[in-house]
């Protein structure tokens, strides 16, 4: 199993944290991950996206150009990655701010409305666990007890209270998920 | 039991300096680099073991205090990105001229000048031909992952003692900024001064009784004397050339093509011998994980099998030079490369490979 996976949305969304959570659980699994992020000028103008690979092999390039998974939280990563997911491939998106949403007709498309959702749980910053636990649920590379102890390895001890917020968030990205074209 | 951690090569590369019981780290922040003195100065290695973490006012300051370290025997690294490493050339050659052990790590960015914080790697002649003055070498040790950059910390310390000369690790951007699943090893003690007095006789560790005093320096002025010692340094290059060549082949065994690619451009690589076997192409993948010395003999054996070799580099077109003087013009040797801090795609090197030899 490899799965290359593109995360892309505006700095602050915890796109790349989401990353490191993700390489965390492939860790505790016993897979190799590689987890690249931008840190070029584009970064420093609002937008940030990293590239994860988790693979039961020794992964080659983590630089890639075409992903299986597109998980996107902007319109500009939208407009963007829209047209580097593979054929048959998957994108995720959260349709907050989105005016243009994807076209593809040979890809499974998925919508996760995680800014709404946090919203309404009253806890925002879990916003990038709901859009993780909407990933996992269409793709569970992951189990979801590994997810629980890479979150424990990723975050400092003194954040260690915040995990059953965080799980709570997963589960309820796995519950509000939503098909809306399957490839 | 292993302990695995996921880093980023730049913090991978700290904390195996703590790991391996480095006495000291001189540095100045510079982007794409700048956590290897961020992560050593949160982990306070002066608590942990020790070892001396200071942010000089310069490059030119930081290799010059390595100077100093190296000279009284103790492990001291230092690291820098492309323009902050020109910087450090003067101090380089001295450390060379000296015959001191001390490692430099290079997170190379896109040049020339200020270039951009990109990744690149356009820093290959400036790293395994001298980029100071002076007929001087350094080991060059080139890391493909974050693993690497943990292990060719005590790799490089290993060669730098025995041979008595400065090692460079020649990394990149995306090596330094991406995270990998890192093994981490045992924290070994740092050496107490006795343990430095033997291991190094020459050092500047405080002239007792019975022994002359030990002088540091890279100034002869007598011309004989200077033949004698640029002597003595090329046989200790020639003994490096021949016992410390590493590299890894893949796919080689039947391979009509090889790319040679170092560091980042060899992980593109290995997608790239992916893609091509997949169209029916016979390709392999050479991979020099030490630059000097170079993987020259190796790369004469391949030439009698192979039909063609494509260097894969970020850059014009460096280490290819390498390549064609291995090869004797028994086959032809292309570049195929982006630059400015442009990674390039494995299908794009496919690609070339077709153009220029299919």
């Amino acid at each position: 199993m490899t799965e290359e996976i593109i995360i892309a949305g505006f700095g602050g969304q915890g796109v790349l944290s989401m990353g490191k959570i993700m390489c965390y659980s492939g860790i505790v699994q016993g897979q190799e991950v590689t987890w690249m992020p931008s840190y070029g000028p584009e970064m420093r103008g609002g937008t940030a996206n990293v590239t994860v690979i988790i693979s039961d092999e020794r992964i080659s390039s983590p630089i890639i150009s075409e992903y299986d998974t597109a998980i996107i939280l902007n319109q500009q990563s939208m407009d963007k990655f829209e047209s580097m997911v593979k054929p048959g491939g998957t994108l995720i998106y959260d349709g907050n701010g989105i005016t243009r949403h994807p076209e593809r007709k040979d890809i499974s498309i998925y919508r996760v409305d995680a800014a709404a959702e946090a919203a309404k749980m009253e806890t925002t910053k879990t916003f990038n666990m709901i859009v993780l636990g909407g990933f996992l649920k269409i793709k569970p590379i992951v189990k979801m007890e590994n997810v629980i102890a890479g979150l424990k390895k990723s975050l400092p001890e003194r954040y260690h209270h915040l995990i059953p917020v965080n799980e709570k968030a997963v589960n309820r990205g796995t519950e509000i998920v939503q098909e809306m074209q399957k490839a | 039991m292993k302990e695995l951690r996921l880093m980023k090569g730049n913090e991978a590369i700290a904390e195996a300096a703590i790991r391996a019981g480095v006495d000291g780290y001189f540095g100045y922040p510079i982007t794409p680099q700048s956590e290897v003195l961020e992560y050593l100065m949160l982990q306070k290695p002066e608590e942990r073991t020790g070892m001396v973490v200071l942010q000089a006012e310069s490059e030119v300051a930081a290799i010059n205090m390595v100077y100093g370290g190296a000279g009284a025997g103790k492990m001291i690294m230092t690291s820098s990105s492309s323009p902050g490493i020109s910087l450090k050339q003067e101090g380089i050659t001295y450390i060379a001229g000296a015959e001191l052990p001390c490692l430099i790590l290079n997170v190379v960015r896109g040049g020339p000048g200020l270039g951009t914080i990109q990744p690149a790697q356009s820093d290959y002649f400036q790293s395994v031909k001298g980029g100071g003055h002076g007929d001087y070498r350094m080991i060059v040790l080139a890391p493909f992952s974050v693993q690497e950059m943990y292990d060719f910390v005590e790799t490089g310390f290993d060669l730098a003692f025995k041979y008595r000369t400065p090692v460079m690790v020649l990394s990149d951007g995306a090596i330094g900024q991406m995270m990998e699943k890192v093994e981490v090893g045992e924290q070994k003690q740092r050496l107490s001064n006795e343990q430095v007095k033997e291991r190094c006789p020459w050092a500047t560790t405080g002239k007792d009784a019975n022994r002359e005093r030990n002088i540091i320096t890279s100034l002869d002025l007598d011309p004989q004397q200077q033949e004698d010692f640029n002597h003595h340094l090329q046989a200790k290059y020639k003994e490096i050339e021949e016992k410390e060549v590493r590299f890894e082949e893949i796919q080689t065994e039947d391979a009509e093509y090889i790319f040679v690619a170092y560091g980042t451009s060899s992980r593109i690589c290995q997608k790239s011998v992916q893609l091509a076997r997949a169209k029916g192409l016979k390709v392999g993948l050479l991979r020099p994980i030490t630059l000097f010395p170079f993987p020259s003999k190796r790369l004469l054996e391949l030439s009698k099998q192979v039909k063609g070799i494509l260097s894969v580099e970020m850059s014009a077109g460096q280490m290819i030079e390498d390549i064609k003087l291995a090869v004797e013009c028994n086959i032809p040797v292309e570049h195929f490369g982006r630059m400015g801090g442009i990674i390039p795609s494995p299908e794009e090197v496919v690609e070339a490979l077709e153009q220029k030899f299919l």
